[in-house]
């Protein structure tokens, strides 16, 4: 710091109230580059609220997915040590061996839902079966004594929980000095259920929650990434002393289950008794996630047709986790609020109602802009257009209306879209995709009705057979009338009308049962001459033939469906005002959640005004400009080259480059000596390279580097 | 005519003993001779070693508890260090006589061990008489310090006192003799039990609601179908328990007499067939098997390798496809390959000698990452982009064990790795993304 006296000193320098670091919050982020404040504070709000909303949701769907699994690892525990808290004497039970039961969890690749999946399964095991669980990672447990000494922390940590708040300072104390063997734990699980069993009448409620003797389960949280040795050594020291407490191991297995026996030889193996667990897939779970959480109107916010195909493919094609899906849903939303001023009505009808009709000038000119807007603007007569464009009243009143509108398609979309879906999923082949996440994408992409897939299910569809036809409308009627449109009671009358026709339809049949078939005649005809005319003259019967009752009411059942896919199913980005609800920057997104290193770099280094910006630095093309960062300069350079680069020529191509705007000086150019300080700034930048890790020292030759990168990405 | 004398016990002990130790009774007579009476001077240290479950534990501690003799058992795999080790002999050694001391001295080192061991035999009285230590699965031994064992070894010389060391082990002497040399223990083995020893010692543990010949016989089944793949007593002994109940049936419902052992070879025959295949590999779990005996219509429990399937992303497929031919095909090949135009190269030109043999005989091969990306892009059909998401999928495919890294771990020297799964394996995900990995394996061409 530096003061205006000229004499030495000691001053005192007060921290200037300015400089205090206030510590920012999410809000704060949030209204970084807004210009509206007020609006900003509201979206902010919004923002939270539905994002809660939308964790919540997803995390209650997530435990009804799990409740299966977990009812039965819960009953197997129960089953595993019956036995121990009964104290048989049976024979059989003398002469087998005790071996420790294992539940071998299958929870699929997708190892970043794991914890979450752990994470619920250790509350539903504490609050119904045991408060002794310890959680197992193989990161901490390179060796045994680390396993040990994890899992005598984590159990006895938890008899804290359960015990009475006197004997903590004693645990505390001795739990620093406890002996990591098998032998302490044992003692320490015969304190602790004596101690509970002592205090049951005091504490009805803990006991009551759990059983007699309850289990100590410990749970591998990533049986793969276990090193052998650990495994075998802890199963055959806990199979020492299986008679004396009651332990459940639990392998969490991310491949398949074989794994037990590549890691575990027989002799290991036969101390277990293993038995299967196995999660649902985790394509089943986004598919579920998508339509409770996607499908419906119960979000104001929707994702466009290109955004959820961005979180689907990184899905699919990386990493199959739901966890992330969902991440990438609500990085949606804090991105659609944060970038879109008029995001503020994307909330619930009631309370956008009310938001209309407070919305300030600036705004109401933000959604004249819109393009979607200025369309439905154009389609007005003319007194209409000067309205809308110039009374903020009548906007509001229209952009209101619009809203509801907006609503309806909403509540109309999804039910026949479903019903839509009860076709073409049963089509062979599935023009139009298996899933209804497909079809959703396809529907929101353009019209789908005149997509080739859609004609050609349609196709399909007048093929269908009628048990097929009736079971499907009677689906479809279960879901028009299990949906809260309103438009639907006709839609669902003339449905029914259809399924009594085809009762109908049946019974005539049965009736016309016994007239005799063209084809039966045909068998007794043995005469060859006879038989090719009869069948040229069926082919031609065939040709002209009138459709049958049933097949006229078939088609009349697919066009009825066809006509209510054009009224309904229109996409979403035909509608006005669908940005505020839609949203669809698919490129951020992208940009986000699939992040390309390699591509970010290359770019920086190869054309540095990308993140610069600086004037000089603009270029077209393959030349190399002086002006550019020396590292950029070098990195040019260097993607000329071989395997092996010669330094010294690098060196003399950078020179060159980064002399070329001072002209070619004579003096300069004849003299083979570099300036020192081009020296260092070249030496400089290939260090910076080497750290960045595209060149390394090379044995091979002297004077050279190594390459370690190779293409333009 | 009892087998078992000697002077220093009584004789009703020894026929006690005897009685215990089925099988093992040269064995047994030949360690009372070594050890004398109680307050002669053993031989310092012993070795014995047999296969698993030939009765080494077993026989050590009824031989131990029976003559009451003063003795600590200590399993080494469970004190993974040495100074649990010493600590657990220690602690065993004061609980002998029921002064429980609650908190255990810290010992460190062997010295400290050798002070408070002796400290220990004075306080327990035991100074007059021989102290055994036995160390079971002794071959963690050779994990811990060098010290620990040549010190073991002589114990009785360190510590002065009348002390044997019983080292029990799996493997052979051979394998423990540390270079520096030691003290030679005395060496004893303890021979497999033969067809008849099983069969004597499974029937002696027969249900008391049958009779001794009913169980013989069904052992006698049961050694028939299982000697062959079978020879460990504790197994054999678990396998007899699950499906006894089975072979009990026919006669619980009065369909077939104890005698009729025609009936009951014919009845539990094919059950332990299936017993073999599932419960013995631990296909399933034994209780699993309990459960289906019980049902009447036995349902269909699939076994572990029946989940073999692996779902994984679609560029983890790829990923995994490029990983196994980059493992399998030599690099020279890879242009014939992955090249559109490669030209015609029949395989008998680029083939040398020493290839001739199958690669996949010869196991994976370890390759650098960029051939493993160079092989991707080339295989999937449209472009795929470095991303970040690629780099962690490879990483993830090391964590799951489909992949293993080879050598150390430098990335800026580009990591190389190898394909671990099987070609099953990597036939099944190549169909599921409908591409031919035959065609593209050099092996096959």
């Amino acid at each position: 710091m530096s003061t205006r006296s000229l004499s030495k000193g000691c001053f005192v320098f007060k921290p200037s109230p300015k400089r205090r670091k206030v510590s920012r919050t999410t809000a704060d982020y949030f209204r970084e580059g807004n210009s509206d404040l007020e609006d900003s504070e509201l979206r902010f709000a919004t923002c939270q609220s539905l994002q809660k909303q939308v964790k919540s949701e997803t995390e209650q769907i997530e435990e009804e997915l799990n409740e299966q699994l977990f009812d039965n690892l819960v009953s197997f525990l129960r089953r595993s040590h019956s036995a121990f808290q009964e104290k048989t004497t049976e024979w059989t039970w003398r002469t087998k061996s005790r071996e420790i039961p294992t539940a071998a969890l299958v929870l699929g690749v997708n190892v970043t839902d794991h914890d979450f999946t752990f994470r619920s399964l250790s509350e539903v095991l504490q609050n119904n079966v045991t408060p002794y669980i310890a959680l197992l990672e193989a990161k901490d447990c390179p060796g045994i004594k680390n396993l040990m000494q994890k899992l005598l922390g984590q159990l006895m940590n938890c008899c804290i929980d359960v015990g009475s708040s006197e004997e903590e300072d004693y645990e505390q104390v001795s739990r620093t000095r406890v002996r990591c063997s098998m032998t302490s734990l044992i003692n320490w699980y015969e304190s602790a259920t004596k101690r509970t069993d002592s205090e049951t009448p005091g504490k009805k409620r803990t006991s009551s929650r759990h059983w007699q003797s309850p289990p100590v389960v410990v749970i591998f949280k990533d049986m793969e990434s276990f090193t052998t040795k650990v495994l075998q050594d802890f199963v055959i020291i806990s199979s020492q002393h299986i008679g004396e407490f009651p332990l459940v191991l639990i392998f969490g297995i991310a491949t398949s289950p074989m794994i037990i026996h590549s890691l575990l030889p027989h002799s290991v193996s036969s101390l277990l008794c293993i038995e299967l667990f196995q999660s649902l897939s985790c394509k089943d779970h986004l598919s579920t996630i998508i339509d409770k959480v996607l499908l419906t109107t119960q979000f104001p916010l929707k994702l466009s047709e290109k955004v959820l195909q961005v979180l689907i493919n990184i899905f699919l094609y990386h990493d199959f986790s739901v966890q992330n899906f969902i991440k990438g849903f609500q990085l949606c939303i804090v991105e659609h609020f944060h970038s879109n001023p008029l995001s503020i009505l994307c909330c619930q009808l009631e309370e956008a109602k009310r938001r209309v009709n407070s919305l300030s000038h600036n705004q109401c000119e933000n959604v004249r802009r819109l393009p979607s807007f200025r369309r439905y603007v154009e389609s007005q007569a003319s007194e209409k257009q000067i309205a809308l464009l110039t009374a903020d009243s009548s906007l509001k009143e229209a952009v209101w209306k619009l809203l509801e509108d907006l609503n309806v398609y909403h509540e109309n979309y999804f039910p026949i879209l479903r019903c839509l879906h009860v076709f073409t999923s049963s089509l062979p082949k599935y023009p139009l995709g298996k899933q209804i996440r497909e079809l959703h994408c396809a529907c929101l992409e353009n019209r789908v009705w005149e997509t080739e897939e859609y004609e050609s299910s349609l196709q399909l569809a007048r093929m269908l057979n009628k048990s097929d036809l009736v079971t499907m409308l009677q689906k479809c009627v279960e879901i028009l009338v299990s949906s809260p449109g309103r438009e639907f009671d006709e839609i669902v009358e003339r449905l029914k009308e259809f399924l009594t026709q085809f009762q109908k339809l049946e019974e005539a049949y049965q009736e016309r049962d016994e007239s005799v078939s063209p084809q039966k005649e045909l068998q007794k005809k043995t005469n060859l001459y006879n038989l090719q005319k009869t069948l040229l003259e069926l082919k031609e019967s065939r040709r002209s033939k009138k459709l049958t009752k049933f097949e006229m009411l078939r088609f009349e059942v697919v066009d009825y469906i066809d006509s209510l896919v054009r009224r309904y199913l229109v996409p979403a980005d035909h509608k006005t005002l669908h940005e505020i609800v839609y949203f669809n920057t698919a490129s951020v997104l992208r940009e986000h959640l699939n992040a390309a290193p390699r591509i970010a770099l290359h770019t920086a280094l190869n054309n540095p005004y990308s993140y610069l910006k600086s004037e000089a630095l603009k270029s077209d093309g393959g030349s190399i400009s002086n002006k550019a960062p020396d590292i950029c300069i070098a990195y040019k350079l260097h993607l000329e080259c071989g395997r092996l680069i010669n330094l010294v020529d690098w060196l003399e191509a950078f020179s060159t480059v980064v002399t070329a705007a001072e002209g070619p000086t004579a003096d300069v150019a004849s003299s083979d000596q570099v300036d020192d300080v081009i020296h260092a700034r070249f030496i400089r930048a290939v260090s910076e390279l080497e750290l960045l890790g595209f060149i390394k020292p090379s044995k091979q030759k002297t004077d050279h580097v190594a390459r370690l990168t190779w293409g333009g990405c | 005519m009892p087998i078992l004398e000697h002077p220093a016990y009584p004789p009703a002990t020894l026929l006690c003993l005897e009685s215990l130790v089925p099988c093992r009774e040269s064995q047994v007579s030949m360690l009372l001779s070594i050890f004398g009476e109680r307050q002669q001077l053993s031989f310092p240290s012993i070795f014995i070693y047999g296969h698993t479950s030939s009765g080494k534990t077993y026989v050590m501690k009824t031989l131990l508890n029976t003559l009451q003799l003063p003795h600590v058992f200590v399993n080494c795999v469970e004190c993974f260090t040495s100074r649990l080790l010493l600590e657990e002999i220690l602690i065993q050694l004061q609980n002998g006589s029921e002064t429980k001391q609650a908190s255990p001295v810290p010992c460190d080192t062997f010295n400290d061990f050798v002070r408070l061991f002796k400290q220990a035999l004075v306080s327990q009285n035991l100074q007059d008489q021989t102290v055994y230590v036995v160390l079971d699965r002794a071959e963690q031994l050779r994990e811990m310090e060098a010290n620990v064992l040549p010190a073991f070894l002589r114990l009785q010389e360190l510590t002065d006192r009348n002390v044997t060391v019983i080292l029990l082990s799996e493997i052979v002497w051979e394998m423990f003799r540390p270079n520096t040399g030691c003290f030679e223990p005395f060496i004893l083995y303890f021979p497999d039990y033969s067809i008849g020893h099983l069969q004597k010692i499974l029937s002696q543990n027969h249900p008391p609601e049958y009779s001794a010949d009913f169980y013989s016989a069904y052992i006698n089944i049961l050694l028939g179908v299982f000697y062959m793949v079978c020879r460990d007593l504790k197994e054999l002994q678990h396998l007899a328990a699950l499906n006894f109940s089975k072979y009990c049936e026919p006669v619980v419902r009065r369909e077939a007499k104890e005698r009729d052992t025609r009936k009951l070879w014919k009845n539990i025959e094919p059950h332990l067939k299936k017993a073999m295949q599932t419960v013995y590999l631990r296909e399933i779990s034994s209780s699993q098997w309990e459960r289906l005996q019980c049902e009447e219509e036995p349902g269909q429990i699939k076994g572990l390798s029946a989940h073999t399937h692996v779902e994984l992303p679609y560029y983890s497929k790829f990923l995994l496809i490029a990983a196994y031919l980059a493992s399998y095909n030599p690099v020279r090949t890879d242009k014939r390959f992955f090249l559109k135009h490669h030209g015609k190269i029949k395989k008998t030109n680029f083939m040398k000698k020493h290839e001739k043999t199958s690669n996949h005989l010869l196991g994976p091969k370890p390759f650098p990452l960029d051939r493993l990306l160079a092989i991707l892009y080339s295989i999937v059909d449209n472009r795929v982009a470095p991303t970040a998401n690629i780099f962690s999928q490879i990483t993830s495919l090391v964590t799951l064990q489909l992949l293993s890294v080879v050598g150390n771990n430098d990335q800026l020297d580009g990591p190389r790795y190898k394909c671990t799964v099987s070609l099953d394996f990597i036939r099944a995900i190549a169909r599921t993304v409908n591409f031919d990995i035959i065609k593209y394996l050099y092996d096959f061409l």
